[in-house]
């Protein structure tokens, strides 16, 4: 398993990494690589030039105001799952992260990189969405609900570079997944918060991109109990269907994980 | 081709590797050290495992120009003088190894499991060998050789 050539550059600082960008239409750049060094080696991507900017100290951080955890672009999810400030203040969140891939992946896997990939079975685009967090590049601050729009694609333009990731910290949240049980990514993963402006439900691994269930948002917004769940059916249209699980399957998996999720942040 | 120098196993080295070459080869292949093992093509089955900078990662996973400046360890680092690391001798006593082709990966999991967290007890630890597959033993003497090792080093008496 040997990628195509491309040519390796460690970036200095997040703007020689723009500059870099902006020389060379082909290139991409690498955090953890986790999913992208995987991705080379199937040669499913054949970057010309990977940007390495997972040694960034500007980008590695993780900050806590009152109402707000702030967490930089390669902050690994080991460190945010190790984050005494992330497991007090988002503990959904800490747990998300903990159990992201296994321990070498979660290692070297980034925030950034997660959100910016867009897998379609990725845990953190569920909290993002499901938190309402905010994602600032070096150009702007995008909203998480503009954010990812649709398999793998994401609102970045190819020059912007994603700098932290602000999580909006909810009254109570809860992240319930059933991993496939050889990748670990998601076959369905369901984050569900009770924030200031509303119940939100966000969907992974169901579905070709992260979404939102609005039936159930409504039903819990009136009472946040599992039992308030009860008879909201999920369809199957467009959802994804695999070897490893029909889109049947994943429509009953979502309600199954939405109803964990609501009876853990409930209890 | 760049020269591409790190630390690995207490020793400086530099060698020659293209830009795409994965750390697993570099390792393998131009130090000949070959204790690390490549046991899929899907970055699922941990035999590579390394320590990069005291962390354990997949050297499948990352690429050889990522390590320039590391220090990296390999199984081939784990014994001092001649005497095997305990997490190895727990390995051995516990008979936590049939064909060994994953033992490399699950012990350099396991010792960087009980830096973690040095105390241990088995549902943990099975969690934590996510990322390493065994097709032999089922992993009960896996778990077990951890268990006992995470005690001898704490040390507590078996």
């Amino acid at each position: 398993m040997i990628p195509y050539p491309f040519k390796y550059k460690r970036a200095t600082s997040v703007a020689d990494a723009e500059t870099s960008l902006k020389d060379s239409p082909d290139t991409k750049l690498l955090a953890g690589g986790q999913t992208l060094i995987a991705a080379m080696k199937m040669r499913l991507a054949s970057p010309s030039e990977l940007i390495d900017i997972s040694h960034l100290k500007e980008l590695s951080y993780i900050r806590v105001s009152n109402d707000a955890v702030v967490i930089g672009a390669a902050t690994t999810h080991f460190e945010v799952a190790d984050s005494p400030d992330v497991i007090k203040r988002i503990p959904a969140l800490a747990h998300l992260a903990s159990i992201i891939g296994d321990p070498a992946v979660r290692h070297k896997g980034t925030l950034g990189g997660s959100v910016a990939n867009n897998d379609p079975a990725a845990d953190y685009p569920a909290a993002v969405l499901g938190l309402n967090a905010t994602i600032k590049t070096n150009r702007r601050a995008i909203a998480a609900d503009e954010f990812f729009t649709g398999m793998f694609s994401t609102a970045l333009s190819s020059e912007e570079i994603i700098s932290e990731v602000s999580f909006p910290i909810p009254k109570r949240a809860s992240y319930k997944k059933f991993p496939n049980p050889a990748s670990r990514y998601a076959m369905a993963g369901v984050f569900v918060a009770q924030t200031n402006s509303g119940v939100r439900v966000a969907v992974t691994g169901a579905g070709p991109c992260v979404f939102r269930v609005t039936a159930m948002e409504t039903a819990l917004s009136q009472s946040f109990s599992a039992g308030a769940l009860e008879g909201i059916i999920i369809g199957a249209d467009g959802l994804n269907s695999d070897i490893h699980g029909s889109a049947e399957y994943r429509a009953h998996l979502v309600g199954v994980m939405a109803r964990r999720a609501v009876a853990t942040a409930a209890a | 081709m760049a020269v591409v120098s790190m630390t690995v196993n207490g020793k400086a080295v530099s060698a020659e590797a293209e830009d795409r070459t994965l750390l697993v080869y570099f390792l393998r292949e131009q130090l000949r050290l070959t204790g690390t093992h490549i046991g899929c093509d899907t970055s699922q089955c941990g035999a590579c495992v390394v320590h990069v900078d005291g962390k354990a990662v997949k050297s499948c996973s990352m690429f050889a120009v990522q390590a320039e400046g590391a220090k990296v360890t390999t199984i081939e680092g784990l014994a001092k003088d001649g005497k095997l690391h305990p997490v190895q001798e727990a390995f051995r006593d516990n008979h936590g190894l049939q064909c060994g082709f994953c033992t490399p990966g699950m012990i350099m999991t396991a010792v960087d499991l009980i830096r973690r967290k040095p105390v241990l007890d088995r549902e943990t630890i099975r969690h934590e060998l996510e990322g390493n597959i065994c097709r032999c033993t089922g992993y009960h003497n896996i778990v077990s050789s951890i268990e006992d090792a995470a005690k001898r080093m704490s040390g507590a008496t078996r």
